[in-house]
């Protein structure tokens, strides 16, 4: 595929040498950020006009106040990934210099990185945030769910997050999903209506119009809310690099054991590790998803900067969960089926 | 294994890294596509998704997949956008997708939604957002009934250009004057219904003629290709010329050691520029303060403009709440709980006079009443001049209904017209019982002053449908 050459050469000489945007990069940001009041040019030639990522943060803190304003008892999902880790920093932006008025709540499969929990339980103190724990493990453990042939804990994750969901009778849940994720995710509402089994359905989904998001529910029903529907992975990562975001270890580049799987890198643990033929390697690698160690794959990867690895994403010819995700290649419908069950 | 080994990579690299250069600071192009059914919107979307390095190798393999094991030969770019069961095994679109590409110049965000008569509040949907509408034609049909319902939505919605894509040109020998026959008449249409920026490409989605290439083969146009235009079409106004309204999200008050007395105003700009020092008036009381101090997320500014999400302080310590709206006072509108609207009927329960509903305008929701339904236009019959007409005093508005309706809410409200905000201008109907979301409603006028009367003057008796 050679599509990326093509889209570069019709951008003509404008769009590679010296596009309007690129050359307003330092000033535009900042006149957009409010910093240097209404003289100075943005991206675009306007003084007024937002880059896309101040356009994009803006659109996502008005989503936090929403759900801030007309809800009783919202939570953040946080799993300690870049995209909650967006999330809840922008959640502090969004009512600095107060507190952030919402919970955090993280699904633990059991089969979590170690540096990730480590990540998640500091990012908690150093906000003095309330975190919530729903555990798979638990749910084994008290026969409440079955272990899968395949060994991958991620399907199960919906089970514990619905039972906390219940129990703490939270009515918003904001999620970090993506629409740029996977196809059903494309088809996501900013404010998701899920019925009394947290089940989606598709079809009976509430049109959104504007700005007007309705998170109007009956008792029983919560709302899922997606802040960051309108990010792409690459956005994600510009962000972070522009906020100096802390992110944990595994997202850059660095020498791990791993063995390979239905065509992912895998990294042995307390989950399992290679069966027979499979064979431990050291290999020089990162991680572009986070989640079940039983499922997410490393990419080989030198980049061990933020700057190389956006130079990477750009690059890379593989979405970042057709690279390292093997749940979402179960089916083709894989992902839909899991929202429908009440997944994220 | 890696995501960058692949034989593409290298090539990639160049084009990554004047992504990454602009990446930060290029500006976000929010657009809708509409088209008939067999218009060849998924081949015109597939085709700029495609080309922009938006499909990547594992996704375009698992279109190849499925559609070999449908016994298709050639890959169905409409299964990339597609994404729900029900869409795949019909063959249809049926609800909006969101898509993401990027080339240097700009970030895009295309809202594709279905052509089907039957959705077309998933139109309005997307065109609700979108600061550019690509209607596709057939250049074999030329306009259409449903090419005028496109055009309508669009100019109804406000939004500010409008791309005509007259697609096929290579199944009509490549010729300028069925494209400037086409071009002629869908402008005369649109202009008269308001619509304030019309450009008209001729394209071959298929062959891909001027969807991201000129064409080789029509030399007689000289404008630009479709994603030329959407790179560069302006996608700021000046705000400064507009009034300032901050319709209050959430009051943030910190009562912290540091922070004892801080009292900020949460919001969104929809719209003007705010400065330090301005006198406001907070509606609908009518109260009245002077700004003291701008906080944008984090950092203390003189100035904020739409659409930035800001924190607002004021002088005097007013009794102020979610829902209330900051306007500076030299241009505060009217309040009013009498309000006239043209609205886009979204769900199968119908709409009648006499029903009880909530209104819900920016961050406030109030009790309305649904008083007169004046109204309905015909979306599909042709009046006796062959053009759309209206149906007087429906009584109700079913699903996917265009018509003006009256109402009266139980509060003032500071609503703007439409044509004059958008943001400020629209208004959801939600059912009490359950919240569902009934209707999308837009204040004042439908279309601009010169619909109302030029569409006829144009045309003289031909084809003024939208008389409304």
């Amino acid at each position: 595929m050679t599509t990326t050459t093509e889209a570069d050469g019709t951008a003509g000489p404008d769009g590679r040498t010296a596009p309007a945007a690129s050359t307003d990069a330092a000033e535009g940001t900042d006149a957009a950020a409010g910093t240097e009041g209404t003289d100075t040019a943005g991206p675009g030639g306007s003084p007024y006009a937002l880059s896309h990522l101040d356009a994009l943060e803006s659109e996502a803190v008005h989503i936090f106040r929403e759900v801030a304003g007309e809800f009783e008892r919202p939570v953040i999902l946080f799993s300690g990934g870049k995209d909650s880790i967006v999330m809840l920093h922008l959640a502090l932006k969004a009512f600095a210099p107060a507190a952030v008025p919402f919970s955090l709540l993280h699904v633990d499969t059991g089969h979590n990185f170690p540096e990730v929990l480590d990540f998640r339980d500091r990012t908690v103190a150093e906000h003095g945030l309330r975190l919530h724990v729903a555990s798979v493990q638990e749910f084994i453990d008290a026969g409440k769910l079955r272990e899968r042939p395949d060994g991958t804990r991620n399907p199960l994750q919906t089970v514990p997050l619905l039972d906390a969901i219940e129990r703490n009778r939270f009515d918003a849940v904001f999620g970090g999903g993506r629409r740029d994720e996977e196809k059903a995710r494309a088809k996501e509402r900013v404010f998701s209506l899920r019925d009394e089994f947290g089940g989606w359905n598709p079809r009976r989904q509430r049109p959104e119009l504007w700005q007007l998001y309705n998170g109007r529910h009956s008792p029983g029903e919560h709302v899922r809310v997606f802040p960051l529907s309108n990010w792409t992975e690459l956005d994600v990562w510009q962000y972070i690099a522009r906020e100096k975001i802390e992110l944990p270890a595994i997202y850059y580049a660095h020498e791990r054991e791993v063995f390979a799987r239905n065509g992912m890198w895998l990294a042995p643990g307390e989950w399992g590790g290679p069966k027979d033929g499979e064979r431990t390697e050291t290999r020089r690698v990162r991680y572009r998803t986070v989640g079940d160690m039983s499922c997410t794959g490393a990419v080989d990867s030198g980049a061990d900067t933020i700057e190389a690895v956006i130079t990477e994403i750009a690059a890379s010819r593989l979405t970042e969960r057709g690279a390292t995700r093997a749940d979402d290649k179960l089916s083709e419908a894989a992902m839909e089926d899991r929202k429908r069950e009440g997944y994220f | 294994m890696s995501s960058t080994d692949t034989p593409a990579a290298a090539a990639a690299a160049a084009a990554a890294e004047s992504l990454t250069a602009a990446g930060e600071s290029a500006t976000l192009l929010r657009f809708a596509t509409a088209g008939s059914v067999d218009d060849g919107k998924s081949t015109l979307v597939g085709r700029l998704l495609h080309d922009s390095k938006s499909v990547l190798a594992d996704q375009l393999e698992a279109v190849e997949h499925a559609s070999r094991s449908r016994g298709q030969e050639a890959p169905d770019l409409a299964l990339l956008t597609d994404g729900l069961r029900a869409e795949r095994e019909q063959g249809i679109t049926i609800d909006v997708a969101y898509r993401y590409f990027a080339t240097p110049r700009r970030r895009f965000i295309l809202a594709d939604t279905p052509g089907h008569v039957q959705y077309t509040r998933n139109m309005v949907t997307g065109a609700s957002t979108a600061e550019l509408a690509v209607v596709l034609v057939d250049a074999r049909n030329g306009v259409v009934e449903q090419t005028r319902r496109h055009a309508a939505v669009a100019a109804l919605l406000r939004v500010p250009h409008v791309v005509l894509a007259v697609n096929k040109m290579d199944l009509v020998g490549y010729e300028e004057s069925v494209f400037a026959r086409i071009a002629g008449e869908f402008t005369a249409y649109a202009a008269a219904l308001g619509v304030p920026e019309i450009t008209a490409i001729p394209i071959s989605a298929l062959a891909g003629d001027n969807v991201v290439t000129p064409s080789a083969t029509m030399d007689w146009y000289g404008g630009p290709t479709v994603l030329e235009h959407l790179e560069t079409v302006p996608v700021t106004d000046d705000p400064s010329g507009d009034p300032v309204r901050f319709p209050v999200q959430y009051v943030i008050r910190p009562q912290t050691p540091e922070h004892p007395d801080y009292r900020g105003y949460a919001g969104q700009l929809a719209s003007g520029v705010l400065r330090v020092g301005d006198p406001v008036t907070v509606l609908p009381s009518g109260r009245t303060s002077t700004v003291t101090a701008i906080d944008a997320l984090g950092e203390n500014v003189d100035a904020a403009w739409s659409p930035q999400s800001v924190t607002v302080l004021l002088d005097d310590d007013l009794d102020i709440s979610r829902g209330d709206i900051i306007v500076t006072t030299a241009t505060a509108p009217a309040v009013t709980q009498d309000v006239e609207a043209t609205v886009c009927h979204l769900h199968d329960r119908p709409l009648a006079v006499g029903d009880r509903v909530l209104l819900k305008h920016t961050t406030r929701t109030v009790k309305a009443i649904v008083k007169d339904i004046p109204s309905r236009l015909a979306l599909s019959e042709p009046d006796e001049h062959g053009g759309l007409a209206r149906h007087p005093a429906p009584g109700e508005l079913a699903a996917n209904d265009i018509g003006r309706i009256v109402l009266r809410t139980s509060e003032p409200l500071a609503l703007d017209a439409y044509a004059d905000s958008r943001r400020t201008g629209s208004f959801l109907l939600i059912d009490p019982a359950d919240g569902t979301t009934l209707t999308a409603g837009m204040a004042g006028d439908a279309f601009t002053e010169s619909a109302n009367g030029t569409a006829r003057a144009a045309d003289g008796a031909a084809d003024d449908g939208w008389d409304f």
